[in-house]
This record gives C-alpha cells, structure tokens and sequence, in this order.
C-alpha cells in the first residue's frame, strides 16, 4: 500500500518536474518574441525615419520627394491594425523611387547624400532579416503552445497567441546590391 | 562588441568551416570588435590568441563516418566557464545541430545567440531521433543563417523555421593580387587565343568522388581529341597512379599533379589557367572554390549543383555543365577554349558578380544579424535554470 502511494507520488513529481519545466521553455519563447518584436520596430521606425529625412533634405526630385515623405508618414503613424499595410506600402514606394541605379548614384553625389544613402540601404537589408528573426520566433512558440500538453494544463498562461508580422519587405535592387561599406 | 564564436570541429583539421570561422574572427578583430572562439583542439597545437581551447575531441563513429567530437561532462563545463568569463554580447554557434561544441553552448547559454547552418545534410536518422532533444535547445537561437539558399531550403524542411541568407566570405583582393606563374600558363602568349591547346584547373582531393575527378578524366579524351595541346594542372591530396589509370598512356603527360598546394599557389593557379573546372557531383552546399577562382580571375565551367549554380548566379557568372555528364563537360571546355572572348566576358563578369562574396560585404550582413539580436536584448550569460526552490517559489532572494 505504501509502496503504490509512494510510486504514484514520484509518477506526479515527474509529470510536475516536465510540467514546471515546459513552462519554462515557453516563458523563454515569449521573452525571445518580445526582443524580436521590439528589434523589428527599431528597424521599421529607422528605416522610416532615414526616408522621411532623405524625402525632406531636398535632395530628391518633388515627386519622388513626395512619394517617400508620405509613404514614411504613414508607416509610422500607421495603427497596429494597419501596420503592415503600411510597411509594405513604404517598401513599394522606396522600390518605385530606387529602381534605377542612376537615381541611387545621383543621391550620393549631393553633400551629405553618402552617409543617407549607406544609412538607407543597411536599413532596407536589416528590415526583411528582423522579420524573419521575429517570424521563426513565432513559429516555435506556435509549435509548443498547440501542443496539448500545454493546452491542457494551461501552460501559457494569460500570454496572447503570438502572431507572425506579414509584410513586403523586398528591398529595392539598386540598393541591396551596392555593398554596405 | 564582445563577440562569441563556437567552431564545432577540431582545429588541428582543416576544413571549410573552420577556415571561415578563422577568417570571419581575422576580420571582426580588424574592425575593432573583442572576439573569442571556442574550438576543439589538442593541447599542444598553436592557437591563434584568439581562440581559446574546449579539449581534445573524441573521433566517434556517428552518422555513418568517424566524427571528431566534443561531448560529456568536461567539455560542457568548459563551455560554462567561457561563456561565464568572456561575458560576450552575442554568441555566434556554427552547425547547432552536431553532437558536438555547439549543441552544448546552445544549451549552456541563454540571451542572444546566433547560428549558422552549413551543410545540407540530408534528414539523417539520428537528427528525426534526437529532434525532442535538439528542438529546446534549437528555440533558443534567435537568428538563423544559412550559407546558401539551398542550404536554407534544407533547414526550412527539416527543422522548421526560417533563416538569412549569407554566403561565405572570401578575401577577393587576396586572389586578385596574385602573380600569375609562367609555367602554369599557356606557353605563349599567341595560346591564348588556343593555337596550343591552353591549360585547365582543377583543384580539390584527387581521392573524393565526389569532388569530381574521374568525371574530368572520362571528359579528357574527347577533349585531347579536338585540342591536343591541352594541359590539365590538378592541385589536391590522393593516389595521382589511380587517378591517371583510365586514361591512355600517351595522354598522362598531358595531366600535372601539383598535390597540396599553399593557399598562395593555389591563388597563383587559379590566376594562372585559362579555363577551371569544378565538376563535383554532389554534397556540396556552397562552394567555395567556385568563388575563389571568379576572384582570381579564371573563367569557370562548373556542374549544375544547385549550390553551384546558385553562387554562379544561375550561370550568369560562369558555365554550367550537367552533372556528371562527361560528354557535356567535354563539349563545354572545347567550346570555351576555343572562344578567347567568351572567357574574356566570363573574367569579367565573375569579377563583378564575386565583389558580394567579398568579406567587407558578407561581414557587413553579419555584423547586420549581431546588431538586430542584441537591439533590445541583455547580453549572453550562462543558462542558470531556476534551482527547484526558485521554481516552487521558496527561494530566499
């Protein structure tokens, strides 16, 4: 009698232990989402904030100037909801502005335009590989969390089901393919 | 920045990533930043000072060939030591997923790491077994980097998840700068337009298969058929009897073996020949040869590897060849012997396409991933899991 209680008191420590211990990996996902998460809108709002200053420092033609400034205006002001709509509205506008190797050359020639244009272009590379820093992130936690063992014992807590970031980021070639010195 | 480096094979060995890892310190190191690397290693190899020693590795039967690794209870102490000492922002792993240094440094830190997968190992037994194992420490990477895009597609099936893609770096300049060797030349200056043939390279070990060897030789005839002047030059370890044992006699005089060349001659090789030939026909995720000799200069005709087509941008950037096609690798070579402008556009155009694989570029990205996983992160530290009193919240702190 005694030895079954005791085995039956092991057998719950042990499911404890694994319990106690996938909570923990999954406390760790969620941390490395939110790290992801803000390192994702550190680029947005970089890559936003580098055309809003190129848009405005008069070194483009008015219409492309235009273009940038209200693209950037709306990718940062955008609300959550349309947030991604409005980043990928800004990678179309940077794409349709620097298509042409010409247009990124004459931008370097102007003063100062070296620096905007290196700070541009590390911007549009950074963008696409935070998101998919951020979107493996998603997935792992994804993964674990429908898993049912977590599902049963609730696991997860109060901690919303973590959503991928969807967006355009394709950078505009005349960039990408210059080396970033 | 103080920046981790784990290598998971053994120093005293060369091979492709642990030269990257070496090169890839060499140049953090010049742009100011504090690197370590933490590699196997016997206690009486000299060690460049920036890398620190985690034991001698064990040769292992796994994965159906013997492994040289790093496992068990000293070296995973080692690992916690180095991390705890070198403090570091970022640690970055290479092949997270061997038995070996760096699934341990995966679960011995935690914070930002990044890792990067080289091969493309098809789905091997022991990886299905161990995923329920590998998958916890796996979570704990941030950013993933695969070295080609066919190795991100092998990542993305077997593990899940996403990765970047970028290339292994080479020091362009140094392959430019080579002097071109007269013997290695074509004898005149009036050959290279192919009135004597011209020379073919070939580099890599003369014994592996797959690196190609035999399928050169079969192709060789035909090509001593309609250019006998040709000379074949072939740098690389293995039995050069064996190698030449298909070939008529009369044409083994047309083929040099040079055997292990210095990374300097292998430069002045590839500055040297008139046309290189990689006609490898399997297991290669990236090539890095193919790069080194579009740095060099030399025009290059290479299977149809997905890696290699891939680095040759799709054939943009040199010639493709079917894999393992002898006549097709023949017929090529004779195309591009006898075409002088042909190669003058091929030298070209590799020059240009090679400056993304240069290593201010291909560094540049990494730097890129470092500062995206430390953006809003505190720095690595070593995984000190919550003792059981922490856990059930009767700690005293």
């Amino acid at each position: 009698m005694t030895a079954t209680l005791i085995w039956i008191f092991v057998g719950l420590l042990v499911i404890g232990l694994y319990l106690s211990w996938t909570a923990g990996r999954l406390d760790r996902l969620h941390t490395r989402i939110d790290a992801a998460r803000a390192a994702l809108d550190a680029q947005l709002l970089r890559r936003a904030s580098v055309t809003q200053e190129l848009a405005t420092s008069g070194v483009l033609d008015p219409a492309a100037s235009i273009v940038l400034y209200e693209a950037a205006h709306a990718a940062r002001q955008a609300e959550e909801e349309q947030r991604e709509v409005a980043e990928s509205e800004l990678s179309a506008a940077l794409r349709a502005v620097f298509s042409e190797t010409a247009q990124v050359e004459a931008v370097r020639e102007v003063p100062g335009g070296e620096d905007a244009t290196v700070e541009l272009a590390q911007a549009v590379r950074r963008v696409p590989m935070a998101r998919r820093f951020h979107n493996d992130a998603v997935r792992a936690a994804r993964a674990l969390r429908r898993h049912r063992k977590v599902r049963w014992f609730r696991l997860a807590g109060h901690a919303p089901f973590p959503l991928a970031f969807e967006m355009d980021d394709e950078p505009p070639t005349a960039l990408a393919d210059r080396p970033v010195t | 920045m103080k920046i981790g480096i784990v290598c998971p094979y053994s120093w005293d060995v060369p091979g492709g990533v642990q030269f990257h890892i070496r090169d890839l310190a060499e140049h953090l190191i010049r742009l100011g930043h504090q690197v370590s690397v933490l590699a196997p290693a016997d206690d009486d190899t000299p060690l460049p000072p920036f890398v620190v020693s985690a034991g001698r590795a064990v040769p292992v039967p796994y994965n159906g060939s013997v492994a040289r690794l790093n496992f068990g209870f000293i070296s995973a102490a080692r690992v916690r030591r180095w991390l705890h000492e070198g403090t570091f922002d970022v640690i970055h792993i290479h092949e997270p997923t061997s038995p070996s240094l760096g699934l341990l440094s995966c679960w011995a830190a935690q914070g930002p790491i990044v890792a990067t997968f080289h091969t493309s190992n098809p789905r091997s037994r022991a990886m299905i077994a161990a995923y329920p194992i590998l998958q916890p420490a796996l979570e704990k990477i941030s950013a993933r980097i695969a070295v080609s895009e066919y190795a991100r597609r092998t990542l993305v099936e077997h593990l899940g998840g996403d990765a970047v893609v970028i290339p292994n770096g080479v020091d362009v300049g140094f392959f430019e700068r080579a002097e071109p060797k007269a013997e290695w030349q074509s004898r005149s200056a009036a050959a290279a337009d192919g009135s004597d043939g011209g020379v073919i390279g070939f580099v890599g070990r003369i014994d592996e298969p797959r690196k190609g060897l035999p399928v050169l030789m079969k192709a060789l005839p035909a090509i001593l058929a309609a250019r006998p002047g040709v000379r074949l030059l072939v740098a690389g370890r293995g039995d050069e009897e064996e190698a030449v044992s298909g070939l008529p006699k009369e044409m083994r005089a047309n083929v040099e073996f040079l055997g292990m060349v210095s990374d300097e001659d292998k430069a002045r090789l590839l500055r040297s020949v008139d046309l290189y030939i990689a006609p490898n026909t399997g297991g290669e995720s990236f090539g890095i040869v193919l790069v080194e000799a579009m740095s060099a200069g030399a025009p290059v005709l290479a299977s149809d590897l997905d890696a290699f087509a891939q680095v040759l941008d799709q054939g943009g950037a040199g010639e493709l060849f079917a894999n393992e096609d002898a006549g097709a690798l023949a017929a090529a070579a004779i195309r591009l012997l006898g075409d002088p402008a042909r190669r003058a556009e091929l030298r070209r155009r590799g020059s240009a396409h090679v400056r993304r694989f240069d290593w201010s570029t291909v560094g540049a990205d990494i730097l890129s991933v470092y500062e995206t996983v430390t953006d809003g992160t505190s720095s690595v530290a070593a995984d000190d899991r919550p003792g059981l009193r922490a856990r059930f919240g009767l700690a005293r702190s």
